[in-house]
């Protein structure tokens, strides 16, 4: 294992899927000559060239369409679209046809395409570029969604994404790319649909994927000294779901509280909690909570912004409440 | 126009009428529940697809609208494939998923049946730059209509081909009204090849009711497109005879323009050059109505014989199965 950040273990991905299969290649906005809005793809474009790292022109619609294109032409690109704000741009390519190919076509089109793109707040970037709307994305059916919380994540479920015949978004957390973490920098493709324990306790289940996952961390840890155990499950992947993971740790704890950055009016927060309801009632001592954002477009003063998301505190004060232990 | 030899211009004459009484048989299954959903007929735009198609290999690959019963029989697609997929069966060419606006025959590298405008441009692209990036020497023809010109897609897209010399012939198909928005009526600037030629992208506008027109000019285009030079765009002038949809009551064109473009019906016209030419008789035109007639009723007898798509199999294909990747 190596120490390093989650952006250059995206970047490690990226080369080992370009180095690795003549097919594999990078297109959008800024990821050649500029390095990347989020330097991802820095330095790529003087080790592969301007063939296989292609800037785009701010055409969203048109070059995730060609990315749809390209991969029913035998290619496996990788597309990037630098915020999931500017993904509404290409709404129309990911869900009226990178969604619907295959079935439409009677299941003669696979598209083995992967589109990344940043997400999230954190970094005061206001309401145009700090919106998490991956839980939108996991509504539909024919693309599957990863959104890695870790550093080794955001190598292995790229490496992951590209194993797909189908596409594949991976939604890294703009807030997490300088990240340190062990990265397994040789280490193969990740498990897309498996959820990861990534604490293990006996009190409560808090369930989190992506940017929230540092701060669901740092919540348990400051839960534990105060006596009480939370498990932590990353989700890792929002479609598919791993609910058998999800519903394990709730018949050892009967206690979830589910953690998204996402709005709380129909986020994915929701459906996981509908999927515990459905499934675990019975298990369950007290009903599903949810801590969501705020429901206001991201504002841009720190203060306001901290207040709007899902914090270590507020984790840690749902998480007694819950415990009746609000003092 | 210069008219080919008999052998030729039978065949191409063949191909327009199969078009032309595939559908008139389709409305007609239409109206009695047999076919559902949008049906777009293509009746008098028949030139334009049979024109451009003879410019085309197999190995090229072709992207349609959901106007594309054209397209997909002059690319080859057995009617009978066709006729099925807008009967719902699984003996359809989209194993009756898509219906008449989504066809797919991946085997001629017909890649759909596009129903939103303009959203098979995109991945005309793509395809084209897949082939480029692979060193094949294929073309992507596009076809699309004067509607999609509206679309952001378009100015990105033809921007994008030109902008990376991709292999795509754009074939603009004007028939002079998006659904039922007259072109002057939603653009400033009505000259396509105009628009076409500010994004980079060398234009021609063609009569779109001569067949041989079209062809040659789709020639031209492609073969500067294979020749390397980048993305070119035909814009063939045309006109539908019949309403936009099934539903479309078709108030908003006079009857006299419809009347008036009759006249130059793309059919009618070839056969009346074809005659003057000798190269065509009364019983040559009787054999081939006959011979189309046979393969009409033949699709429509394999649409009514095939089978429905097991309900258990409905989330078959929502992904590929592990065996596939």
């Amino acid at each position: 294992m190596t120490k390093m950040t989650y952006r250059d273990a995206a970047r490690s991905a990226l080369r080992d899927a370009l180095r690795g299969d003549p097919r594999v290649f990078l297109m959008g906005e800024d990821v050649g000559r500029y390095g990347g809005a989020f330097a991802v793809s820095h330095g790529l474009l003087a080790e592969f060239g301007p063939e296989r790292v292609r800037d785009t022109p701010l055409s969203e619609n048109t070059f995730v369409g060609a990315g749809v294109g390209a991969a029913l032409g035998g290619m496996r690109p990788i597309v990037e679209v630098m915020t999931v704000n500017f993904s509404l741009l290409c709404l129309d390519q990911i869900v009226n046809n990178a969604a619907t190919l295959r079935h439409m076509s009677g299941g003669q089109l696979s598209v083995p395409l992967v589109v990344r793109m940043a997400t999230g707040a954190g970094r005061q970037l206001a309401a145009q570029h700090s919106h998490s709307l991956e839980g939108w994305y996991a509504h539909i059916p024919g693309i599957k969604v990863v959104a890695p919380g870790t550093a080794d994540d955001a190598r292995a479920l790229l490496l992951a994404a590209l194993r797909e015949p189908d596409p594949v978004f991976v939604f890294e957390h703009a807030a997490l790319y300088p990240m340190e973490g062990e990265v397994d920098a040789t280490g193969g493709p990740g498990e897309i649909g498996r959820a990861l324990v990534r604490r293990a306790g006996t009190d409560l289940t808090l369930i989190t994927y992506g940017g929230s996952l540092p701060k669901t961390l740092a919540a348990a840890e400051r839960l534990a000294g105060e006596g009480i155990e939370a498990e932590v499950i990353d989700l890792r992947s929002l479609r598919p779901l791993d609910t058998a993971t999800i519903l394990a740790s709730i018949a050892r704890t009967h206690r979830a509280l589910v953690v998204d950055e996402g709005w709380r009016t129909g986020s994915f927060a929701a459906e996981v909690s509908a999927q515990i309801m459905e499934r675990a009632f019975y298990d369950l001592d007290g009903p599903v909570q949810r801590l969501c954002s705020a429901e206001v477009p991201m504002p841009y003063a720190r203060h306001l912004e901290d207040a709007a998301l899902p914090q270590p505190a507020t984790i840690a004060a749902a998480a007694r409440a819950m415990l009746g232990r609000d003092g | 126009m210069t008219l080919p030899s008999r052998e030729r211009g039978l065949d191409l004459l063949r191909q327009m009428t199969r078009i032309r009484r595939f559908e008139e048989r389709a409305a007609e299954l239409y109206t009695v529940g047999k076919i559902r959903g949008f049906l777009h007929l293509y009746i008098g735009e028949e030139a334009v697809a049979v024109g451009a198609m003879q410019a085309l290999t197999p190995d090229d690959n072709v992207v349609a609208t959901y106007r594309e019963h054209g397209q997909a029989l002059a690319r080859g697609i057995p009617p009978g494939a066709v006729m099925a997929e807008m009967y719902g069966k699984a003996n359809g060419c989209s194993r009756g998923h898509g219906g008449s606006m989504h066809l797919f025959d991946v085997s001629r590298r017909f890649h759909g049946g596009h129903a939103i405008v303009g959203g098979g441009l995109p991945v005309a692209v793509g395809l084209a730059l897949a082939d480029a990036l692979q060193k094949r020497a294929a073309v992507t023809a596009c076809f699309f209509g004067d509607g999609a010109v509206a679309e952001g897609a378009f100015a990105e897209s033809l921007n994008l081909a030109a902008l990376w010399r991709l292999p795509v012939l754009f074939v603009c198909e004007n028939n002079l009204y998006a659904m039922g928005t007259a072109l002057a009526r939603h653009q400033a600037q009505t000259d396509i090849v105009r628009k076409a030629e500010a994004a980079g992208v060398p234009g021609q506008a063609v009569d779109g009711m001569d067949v041989l027109a079209v062809e040659a000019a789709a020639r031209l285009a492609t073969a500067a497109v294979r020749a390397g030079q980048g993305p070119r765009l035909l814009e063939a002038r045309t006109y539908r005879f019949r309403a936009h949809s099934m539903y479309d009551p078709d108030l908003y064109r006079a009857k006299e323009e419809i009347e008036r473009w009759k006249a130059s019906d793309p059919i009618g016209h070839f056969v009346a050059a074809l005659r003057a030419e000798g190269l065509l008789v009364d019983a040559d035109l009787a054999a081939l109505e006959h011979a189309v007639a046979a393969e009409v009723d033949a699709a429509v007898a394999e649409a009514e014989a095939g089978p429905w798509e097991p309900v258990e199999d409905l989330l078959k294909d929502v992904y590929t199965a592990a065996e596939r990747r």
